[in-house]
């Protein structure tokens, strides 16, 4: 057994020898063999890692609500499929009357708040002006706890300042900065479309997601904000909070139910309103890289069928030009077995040569991926490892026939070979 | 002690397009210890087929075939393969070496295939590298060296795993006249010190060499001669 072991030690680094001094006495031949299999293990790691940077970074700015908390608002945070976007469009607007109904409703939830959001660049503090546009919030007394944001100072906006329309704003650090560069924007006067509007509060800085930055906005009472801002196309988001994980579901349900009769939508018939949360969010990203990761797969799987076919390819060419050699192997005592390790060995290495080509560059190309989101590189071992399984696959099952022709040469018709 | 080997009724046929070809046609022979036996014949008259056979590279079609005891005729591939590697060294006229590997390497190869630890390996190679005297070209690969040069490594490589015989196809066919005299005295100092040796060769000062000449015609043994030892070189 020992012996056996050893023997077999001996014959695969003598074959791994052979195979490195053979593919360098051939390297352009090599070179091209290589490069199949690089090309389709890079596009298989490569989609994966560029993948795997994506949702990471996804997963966690999709991560935009409160706990227990989702939204209803008119079309879906994420629009995937083209099609359904007409009948979306002639959906009803969710308007003012449909929240208070609801809020008047709804027993489960502990809180349902209304909101909504438009672009305006019309804002300034005495000679100081916006140059780009920002994003302009109507909510009510629970619109920072919606969507996860603090104050750094001053204070929230109170039942009253929605109740008396009064003129009040809370702004985001990066405008606090731009409107208030050496003062202390509380208390001030800045003038939105014209109006003014005292500063009550200034939240605390969220950073970048997706390369924009979250802190570039204003907020208002959504009073206010219906009489100036709204249109005939505004509708309104209502968000809701459940008291805790476990009455989640219930929640949902109700509100669900509740929006169907506010809206007077006929039974049998789908909803005219969609249901926003993390989670949705997240799955409907995860359906989308699956499509991808499918057709990834889908591509790789024949850039590394054709590169196999390369590989073997090679490997009868190869044997063809060996033929003496393998006669001179066998006549001093070399078994099939010895003859098949030492072809299938260099397969094996040609492909697992050109398969880790091709997972360094398909990690660093999917990494660049990651530099242009400004997330953490990724490095996807469990997708390296599979890549470099499949390697070995194909080097086994595309390099078997030849190594199997080689190993049943006859001796002496071999050796008479010129 | 069995003989060394012995050939009972060999038939070796071959089917050519229909036609029967009678390459060996019941050979009986017998071969000891520590002899040194030439083969002649001309060309189609089964040497390199007798001398397949005896290599073990080739089976019987028909007859018994011993080496040492062991039944030959019965072995499968491997087995073969086993023979050749533990018993039998090859010397060709062609010289036969791997064109990319140095002599060295070139002398390790039936130790590898032998199972012989790298270490043991190394050793051996060099022994018999040194044996033919090639001490200074162990490390050039053969198109640096010359045929007699060539020639000596493949000896090296015959003698490396201390095989019963040596079996030597044509060995000087491919040489100048003085490095054919050179190899020639190689293989009879091998001789001297206990060897069997079996030469093939269409050369009557070559055979004269041995002390047994074997001449076939046509499959056949036609004469089975005891020789004088007129060429041989005394060292």
């Amino acid at each position: 057994m020992m012996a056996k072991h050893s023997h077999l030690k001996n014959t695969v680094k003598e074959s791994f020898r052979m195979a490195i001094e053979s593919i360098r006495q051939n390297k352009l031949r090599s070179i091209l063999t290589l490069l199949g299999i690089s090309i389709g293990v890079f596009s298989v790691i490569g989609v994966m890692t560029a993948i795997r940077t994506l949702e990471s970074s996804v997963n966690s700015q999709l991560d935009i609500f409160g706990t227990n908390t989702f939204m209803i608002q008119k079309s879906p945070a994420i629009r995937i499929h083209g099609g359904a976007n007409d009948k979306i469009r002639k959906r009803k607007n969710i308007r003012y009357a449909h929240y208070e109904e609801l809020k008047q409703r709804a027993k489960l939830p502990l809180r349902v708040s209304v909101a909504d959001n438009t672009q305006e660049r019309n804002i300034q503090y005495k000679d100081k002006r916006l140059k780009k546009t920002a994003e302009l919030s109507g909510v009510d007394e629970w619109g920072l706890r919606s969507f996860k944001t603090y104050l750094a100072d001053g204070r929230n906006f109170m039942e009253d300042d929605i109740r008396f329309h009064r003129n009040v704003t809370i702004l985001g650090p990066d405008l606090a900065d731009i409107l208030f560069p050496f003062e202390d924007p509380l208390g001030k006067d800045i003038q939105i479309k014209g109006l003014d509007y005292t500063v009550i509060g200034v939240t605390e800085r969220k950073g970048q997601a997706f390369g924009q930055s979250q802190d570039y906005f204003v907020m208002i009472p959504i009073s206010i904000y219906i009489q100036r801002f709204s249109h005939r196309w505004t509708s309104l988001a209502i968000n809701i909070e459940a008291e805790s994980t476990e009455l989640y579901e219930k929640t949902m349900d109700e509100v669900i139910g509740l929006m169907r009769v506010i809206r007077k939508v006929p039974a049998g018939e789908e909803n005219d309103f969609a249901i926003i949360s993390n989670e949705e969010m997240m799955e409907t990203f995860a359906g989308f890289t699956g499509g991808i990761k499918l057709f990834a797969g889908a591509v790789s799987v024949i850039a590394l069928l054709v590169a196999g076919i390369g590989i073997m390819n090679i490997m009868l060419v190869s044997v063809t030009e060996r033929i003496k050699e393998i006669g001179i192997r066998k006549a001093i005592g070399a078994t099939k077995r010895d003859i098949l390790t030492q072809f299938l060995m260099e397969a094996i290495f040609l492909s697992q040569f050109g398969g880790i080509v091709g997972v360094i560059l398909g990690i660093a190309g999917g990494n660049i991926v990651a530099i242009l989101l400004k997330v953490p590189a990724v490095v996807p071992m469990d997708w390296a490892f599979y890549g470099m399984a499949v390697c070995s696959l194909i080097g086994i099952g595309f390099g078997i026939y030849p190594a199997w022709r080689a190993a049943n040469l006859d001796p002496i018709e071999s050796l008479r070979f010129e | 002690m069995p003989d060394l080997i012995s050939l009972q009724k060999i038939n070796r046929h071959y089917d050519v397009g229909g036609e029967l070809v009678r390459a060996l046609d019941g050979v009986d022979l017998t071969i000891n210890h520590n002899e040194y036996i030439s083969i002649m014949g001309p060309s189609g008259s089964g040497k390199s087929t007798l001398m397949n056979m005896i290599g073990c590279l080739d089976s019987p079609t028909e007859g018994i075939y011993e080496f040492e005891g062991e039944l030959v005729h019965e072995m499968d591939d491997n087995q073969l393969a086993s023979i050749r590697n533990r018993k039998i060294g090859f010397v060709f006229q062609t010289f036969n070496l791997l064109p990319k590997a140095t002599a060295l390497r070139n002398v390790e190869v039936p130790l590898i295939y032998a199972n012989i630890p790298k270490n043991d390996r190394v050793e051996k190679a060099k022994k018999a590298l040194i044996a033919v005297g090639l001490e200074e070209r162990m490390h050039h690969k053969p198109n640096e060296l010359s045929g007699g040069q060539r020639q000596r490594v493949a000896i090296a490589r015959a003698l490396v795993n201390d095989p019963s015989i040596i079996l030597a196809d044509e060995p000087t066919g491919n040489l100048d006249s003085k490095s054919g005299v050179e190899i020639m005295k190689i293989l009879d100092k091998l001789h001297s010190s206990g060897n069997t040796i079996i030469l093939v060769t269409h050369e009557e000062y070559i055979a004269d060499h041995a002390d047994r000449t074997i001449h076939l015609f046509d499959g056949k043994i036609k004469e089975d001669l005891k020789t004088t030892k007129r060429n041989r070189v005394s060292s």
